[in-house]
């Protein structure tokens, strides 16, 4: 098969400026053996002149149609439109966006033409394939973007200063959502000096948005937010009232809130209500990342600059094409490490093969036929926990001498409980009163003791156990009572007391216990007078 | 003195032992808290002596015995090592189960102790007399036992013999046996027999049982034996119808439980598994079944002086000692370190695993006696989530407490034991003598960690050579 021609037309969706090649990557996809025609103009709005394309190795073509009909593969940035699929011919190729799900009838058309199609928003999200993630690197200057623009409209500086001519308080920054676009916006706003802020349901990201100079705003509700592929999910309705609460209360704070959240293939969440917008201060700006999926906020115009109450709201669907030299310079990279891996033999042809994870996820018509939504691919970023007990590490015991342990399970207790009630029973029925006495006191004690006890810290317990030790020869009072008693009326001959025997056993043992009382405190003083601060 | 005096200096003396043992709960109030403990010794002690039961003919002989006690052991408190306070403790506490047997002896043969007594009541006495000395000749045997071990008398590896479970459960049977031959015993002359055989077999119980313990778990057992210590003097107390006896027994007995089963839970080990020992034998069953992985990989070994140049180039240290850092008596010259790298700006930290060391606490004791301050040593918890911030984490004759492979290797015979993960720590330096393991006899895969350099020797010796290193 001899090599194939890529073709890059100009875009013709209206205000788009992006291209999806720029000079710099021609030589790149040559060396990968392909040819590349570009119609003349494609890249003027990105600054981008026909002489440069040329002088990288591009045949410059003077019209669309001759592109469609000369190239094998088509790259674009925006699906195509009515006409450009008319043009298209069988066996062509077409790399662009094309959200599928969203974009039902341009599939069938496409798939009418009996042609291949890959689909850079379908591209998986794996490790692997990050380098040719067109979403990301969009998303990107997005939040970028984003910034600039709400730079642009608010009408003060991000940064605090102190000037001669008084003092500025640095801007407040409120992000929500932290994708690629969000924290590309963190960063950026931290960059231009604001205080940032940043929410997102996903808790594993609040570290991303710190290390980026931002501030993590948790929701107070427990849930967990993380989808299949790192995306974020849809949330529970009392989840979604905890955060309305926390956004009502940064909107009156801030002077800058940029909304990034999508959910794919859903509306984007309405998370910045009207009463929000009346609630923040005039000249404050929102930007709507999420406009073109109708909007974070429920006053966005999507594609324009409106101002509600005071409040300047910014729904352009077109950040990425506002830098465009920029996107198109990314977007020409993603494409051509997609072509690298289409392209492992080098020999300028394009080898769908279905077998690869990530091929097999951009393609979503192969000649004609639609394999669109590939098997889900189950992958995030962080991989989800395990359900249930199965964590990989037994969860660490709590500080001890703070708190009880794990209760014990319910079954043991009730056990434990009958054990003891019949034991009980047992020596209500038969132990005489006297006996009960002690055992009221004994059991008592060793509750105290449990008390007292669970309390020391970890330092103290050489300590503790000496000092315990030492007040544990309190059986010397055994020994004490035994050795002179006051003498027992009744008790001769047979049954006498043997005295010496006993005093004798009685003043061994009070030696034995003056050891370990004397030796027990004074060796516990000696240690504890070493402890110092 | 009446007996209600005497029963009053009683509950105050209770009371006293209940605010000493809170006392102990922090720094600042334990040396108050050892003070109450002394005061309320004295007072119970006066108390009996100038009280009822005592008459004053029997003065000289306890002011004699008591000297002579006193003096013994105020010349063991000031002479003992810190390193040594495991073998003391012990052997204090088999003077407690030597009394108590002593004290239930005495209680038997006179016939004035249970004077007045109705049969039940008579019955009750000899049970209680029964146990005391029972459990008296436990700790007795056990702790002679424990303190052979910790002193290095007796070798720390657990004896197993065969069938030890069984041999356990006919020592219990006969215990039982001949508990109801003892209470079935009408005379002294008749009840003798029994007891002494009791006695014989309680003795051999204690023996057995310690000997089967393995060395890691030691500081398990000295609490443990601490509590039986308790028990005794409890039942001693139940034996001479004497409430603080029960009462302070009860204490100290349920503190010593309570250490136990901390101890166990920083080992991630159940107490009942604990007790029927041979932990540290094991060393050549994991390696037989080839369950544990063997650890790959190249040990990268350091000198004195690289040690000292990763110290003067660190941030922030965390010291981790074992029981290698007592042995060796480096304690000081840990000081010396600490303090030279405190003056050069550096964060010094010193992190306690729970079962460091051969008695709860160990370490604490021997860093303190070092005059290291403790507000910066930290316990396990306080500490763990520290050392990904941390650049050198030195590792002083400690083995068994930093091994990753509790939570790398499910087969490993301490899987799930916390750890101090100093393998997260930028660098981690070990000071060992040898590659040999640890009590646990379990090989450690930290050695063969990128990040980690052994330093081989004696502890103090290196610990000396780099302080050098680090003041020229």
């Amino acid at each position: 098969m001899t090599a194939q021609t890529i073709g890059v037309p100009k875009e013709v969706f209206p205000g788009e400026k992006r291209v999806a090649t720029v000079p710099e990557v021609i030589p790149k996809l040559a060396k990968l053996g392909f040819a590349v025609i570009v119609q003349s103009g494609a890249g003027d709005a990105a600054s981008l002149a026909d002489e440069a394309y040329a002088a990288a190795g591009a045949t410059i073509v003077p019209d669309a149609a001759s592109v469609w009909s000369k190239a094998d593969i088509v790259f674009k940035v925006r699906a195509p439109a009515a006409e450009e699929v008319a043009s298209m011919r069988e066996g062509q190729i077409l790399v662009a966006f094309i959200w599928p799900a969203q974009n039902p009838d341009l599939m069938k058309s496409l798939a009418a033409r009996k042609v291949t199609v890959l689909a850079m928003d379908s591209v998986p999200r794996m490790s692997r394939a990050q380098k040719m993630d067109a979403l990301s690197s969009m998303a990107n200057i997005a939040g970028y973007r984003a910034v600039i623009e709400a730079a642009h409209h608010f009408g003060r500086f991000f940064t605090g200063q102190i000037t001669a001519a008084g003092k500025v308080p640095p801007a407040k920054v409120f992000v929500i959502g932290a994708g690629v676009a969000g924290l590309a916006a963190i960063g950026a706003a931290a960059a231009l000096g604001a205080i940032v802020r940043a929410n997102d349901t996903r808790p594993e990201v609040a570290d991303q948005i710190k290390s980026l100079g931002g501030e993590y705003v948790p929701v107070d509700y427990v849930e967990e937010g993380t989808g299949v592929g790192g995306y974020a999910k849809v949330m529970s309705e009392g989840f979604q009232k905890a955060q309305r609460d926390t956004f009502a209360k940064q909107a009156k704070e801030v002077d800058v809130i940029i909304t990034t959240a999508l959910i794919p293939g859903k509306p984007a969440p309405k998370l910045i209500t009207a009463e929000m917008v009346r609630s923040m201060k005039p000249g404050s700006v929102i930007v709507d990342l999420a406009a073109e999926q109708g909007g974070n906020c429920e006053l966005t115009e999507p594609g324009k600059v409106v101002v509600k109450h005071g409040v300047t709201i910014i729904g352009y669907t077109d950040l990425p094409s506002r830098l465009a030299t920029q996107s198109s310079t990314l977007y020409a990279n993603n494409l051509f490490r997609l072509s690298e891996d289409l392209c492992k033999k080098k020999d300028g042809v394009y080898d769908v093969n279905m077998e690869d994870e990530v091929i097999r996820g951009a393609t979503v018509i192969r000649n004609g036929e639609v394999t669109w939504p590939p098997p889900a691919p189950k992958l995030s970023a962080a991989p989800p926990k395990p359900a249930g007990a199965a964590a990989p590490v037994p969860a660490a015991p709590k500080a001890h001498g703070h708190g009880a342990g794990a209760p014990m399970a319910a079954g043991t207790l009730t056990l434990v409980f009958a054990i003891g009630a019949v034991l009980f029973l047992l020596m209500g029925a038969y132990a005489p009163p006297a006996f009960l006495g002690h055992f009221t006191v004994f059991v008592l004690a060793c509750f105290v003791g449990y008390m007292v006890v669970w309390n020391v810290t970890p330092a103290l317990h050489t300590p503790l156990m000496s000092v315990t030790n030492a007040i544990s020869s309190i059986v010397i009072i055994g020994a004490l009572v035994q050795i002179g008693p006051p003498a027992v009326a009744g008790l001769a001959g047979e049954g006498a007391r043997p005295d010496e025997v006993i005093r004798w056993i009685a003043a061994v043992g009070i030696a034995l216990t003056a050891i370990n009382m004397f030796g027990g405190f004074a060796v516990t003083q000696r240690m504890l007078s070493m402890f110092r601060k | 003195m009446t007996s209600s005096l005497a029963t009053v200096c009683y509950i105050a003396a209770t009371i006293l032992f209940i605010l000493s043992l809170g006392g102990l709960s922090s720094p600042e109030s334990s040396r108050r808290g050892n003070l109450y403990g002394m005061i309320g010794m004295a007072i119970a002690v006066l108390a009996t002596i100038f009280g009822p039961r005592v008459t004053p003919a029997a003065l000289g002989w306890i002011a004699v015995a008591l000297v002579i006690g006193a003096a013994i052991g105020l010349y063991l408190a000031r002479t003992v090592k810190m390193t040594q306070m495991p073998e003391l403790v012990a052997f204090m506490h088999s003077l407690v189960g030597l009394v108590a047997m002593l004290v239930g002896y005495a209680s038997f043969i006179d016939p004035a102790a249970s004077a007045g007594m109705s049969p039940p009541e008579v019955s009750i006495h000899h049970v209680e007399i029964y146990l005391g000395v029972l459990i008296g000749a436990v700790t007795l045997s056990g702790s002679v036992i424990a303190f052979g071990k910790l002193s290095g008398r007796i070798s720390g590896k657990p004896l197993l013999l065969p069938g030890r479970h069984w041999l356990n459960l006919i020592g219990l049977l006969a215990v039982i046996y001949f508990g109801y031959a003892f209470l079935q015993a009408h005379s002294i002359h008749d009840g003798m027999t029994p007891i002494v055989v009791m006695s014989v077999i309680a003795l051999l119980f204690g023996i057995h049982m310690v000997m089967a313990i393995g060395g890691a778990d030691m500081p398990v057992v000295v609490s443990m034996l601490n509590s039986y210590s308790g028990w005794a003097a409890a039942a001693t107390g139940f034996m001479l119808s004497n409430d603080l006896l029960i009462v302070t027994g009860a204490l100290v007995g349920s503190s010593g439980a309570i250490l136990s089963y901390i101890m166990c839970r920083a080992m991630n080990r159940k107490f009942l598994a604990v007790i029927a020992g041979g932990f540290g034998g094991e060393s050549a069953k994991p390696k037989a079944a080839g369950g544990a992985a063997q650890p790959a990989g190249e040990v990268v070994s350091v000198t004195a002086r690289e040690t000292a140049d990763l110290l003067k180039e660190a941030k922030s240290v965390v010291i981790v000692p074992g029981y290698g850092m007592a042995v060796a008596q480096a304690q000081h010259t840990v000081y010396e370190i600490t303090k030279k790298l405190r003056e050069m700006g550096k964060t010094v930290r010193f992190a306690i695993h729970p079962v460091a060391g051969r008695m709860p606490g160990h370490m604490n004791v021997l860093l303190a006696e070092a005059k290291v301050p403790y507000d910066i040593v930290l316990e396990m918890d306080e500490i763990n989530e520290d050392f990904p911030d941390t650049d050198v984490a030195m590792v002083i004759g400690a083995n068994d407490i930093v091994n990753p492979s509790a939570q790398e290797d499910p087969s490993s015979p301490i899987a799930g034991m916390p750890m101090l993960e100093v393998w997260k720590a930028h660098t981690s330096v070990v000071m060992k003598r040898s590659m040999a393991s640890g009590y646990a006899g379990v090989d450690n895969p930290l050695f063969y960690k990128e990040n980690n350099r052994m330093l081989f020797g004696d502890a103090k010796k290196m610990l000396d050579e780099v302080l050098t290193a680090l003041n020229s």
